[in-house]
């Protein structure tokens, strides 16, 4: 995990120090990446993941070995792709996904990607340092259907602060 | 009738007066906050009537006061920090008797979410966008005609930005629909004056609408 904040970056407001928001979403795709109806789409990953990248408050995002992204993975369906990353708090994640260039995808998902019944975002705090796996994405997104937004998996419309705890290095 | 309700009813009441709808427009429209002496001057009216009405548009809720010593000097004998107003960050509708269709569009924007209807959203937004631009035809200026619908256009180089969203409360629990629908009825409007609906586009950032309109059709 590469973390891109130096230590000494001041957290953003409603961050906590010792917790980092994960979250995953999900995307069935109506055709296949290299088909010519998705070049929409496939032309805009590569400048929005790096905006991702350099976005404040991102922490890391799964890439696949020697790949940039993460759009081969397919550990919820072969036609279902993943978006997988951590943030250090849900302000960081809101504003780019809602206050980017990013925003405009989001607009036209309709044009690549079906609608799925169901649960396709689940965000979850986690301790800072480490890297959630897509086991757990997959329970938090269970955990979302079983029971609807709580502490331990909740979505942006309806977030949950991080678990009470004292700082590290307080 | 709920407090709500109760508070917007006094809000409309408070800006009946024309001088205190014109001072309230001139606070809104700033980009930094007003002092009682700026807000006199820009109105040509005498600093204590505008301080009166000022403080008025503050206990209804319309606007809010800040205090900040304004001319830089600090300490005993700089005098006692200005007070400045800007225009509050809260929504006030009136309807008597009470309606919520705010409460409508959420569950309206549920349902086309959850049904994947975001196509057809946009069709119909940009439907209505040409019968606003139709009806209202080139005769009025665009700036105008988005001031009158509550977007609060400013130019900024060759583009105009829109400084308010008239959908805030539906664009902060839906992004996509809301800013997708509001781009679509957008491109209706200048389409349906017979100008190129392109030149409105997705520009999102904090505080302001997500759309900006470019001057020409070169963008």
């Amino acid at each position: 995990m590469s973390a891109s904040t130096p230590a000494s970056t001041p957290a953003p407001t409603g961050a906590d120090a010792a917790h980092h928001l994960a979250q995953i979403n999900l995307g069935l795709l109506k055709a296949e990446l290299d088909d010519p109806s998705m070049r929409g789409f496939t032309d805009q990953l590569e400048p929005v993941n790096a905006l991702a990248d350099r976005s404040p408050g991102f922490v890391w995002r799964l890439i696949e070995q020697g790949e940039s992204d993460a759009t081969r993975l397919r550990p919820f369906g072969p036609n279902t792709i993943i978006n997988f990353s951590v943030w250090t708090d849900v302000d960081s994640l809101w504003d780019f996904t809602y206050r980017t260039d990013h925003l405009d995808l989001l607009r036209r998902r309709r044009t690549w990607f079906e609608r799925m019944d169901g649960v396709l975002v689940a965000l979850w705090w986690i301790p800072a340092g480490t890297i959630p796996t897509v086991e757990e994405a997959g329970r938090k997104l269970d955990l979302l259907r079983e029971i609807g937004p709580s502490p331990e998996a909740f979505t942006l419309r309806t977030p949950f602060p991080p678990p009470a705890s004292h700082p590290q290095h307080a | 009738m709920d407090h709500a309700s109760i508070d917007a009813a006094h809000a409309a009441h408070t800006l009946a007066d024309p001088l205190r709808r014109r001072l309230y427009e001139y606070v809104a429209a700033a980009d930094d906050d007003v002092s009682r002496g700026e807000a006199a001057d820009a109105l040509g009216v005498q600093r204590t009537l505008a301080a009166h009405h000022l403080d008025k548009l503050a206990e209804a809720g319309l606007l809010e006061v800040t205090r900040r010593k304004v001319n830089g000097r600090e300490g005993p004998g700089s005098g006692r920090p200005a007070k400045l107003y800007r225009r509050a960050d809260r929504e006030l509708s009136l309807h008597l008797p009470p309606r919520d269709y705010a409460l409508a569009a959420r569950v309206l924007a549920e349902a086309v979410e959850r049904h994947g209807a975001e196509e057809a959203l946009h069709a119909a937004a940009r439907e209505e966008g040409r019968r606003i631009g139709a009806a209202a035809g080139r005769d009025a200026a665009l700036p105008d005609l988005l001031r009158d619908r509550g977007y609060e256009p400013e130019p900024a180089g060759e583009a105009l930005r829109l400084r308010n969203c008239p959908f805030h409360s539906l664009a902060r629990a839906f992004p996509p629909l809301a800013c997708g629908l509001n781009l679509e009825l957008l491109r209706g409007v200048l389409e349906g004056r017979g100008e190129d609906g392109s030149r409105a586009r997705m520009d999102p950032a904090e505080g302001r609408c997500c759309v900006t309109v470019s001057k020409n059709n070169e963008d």
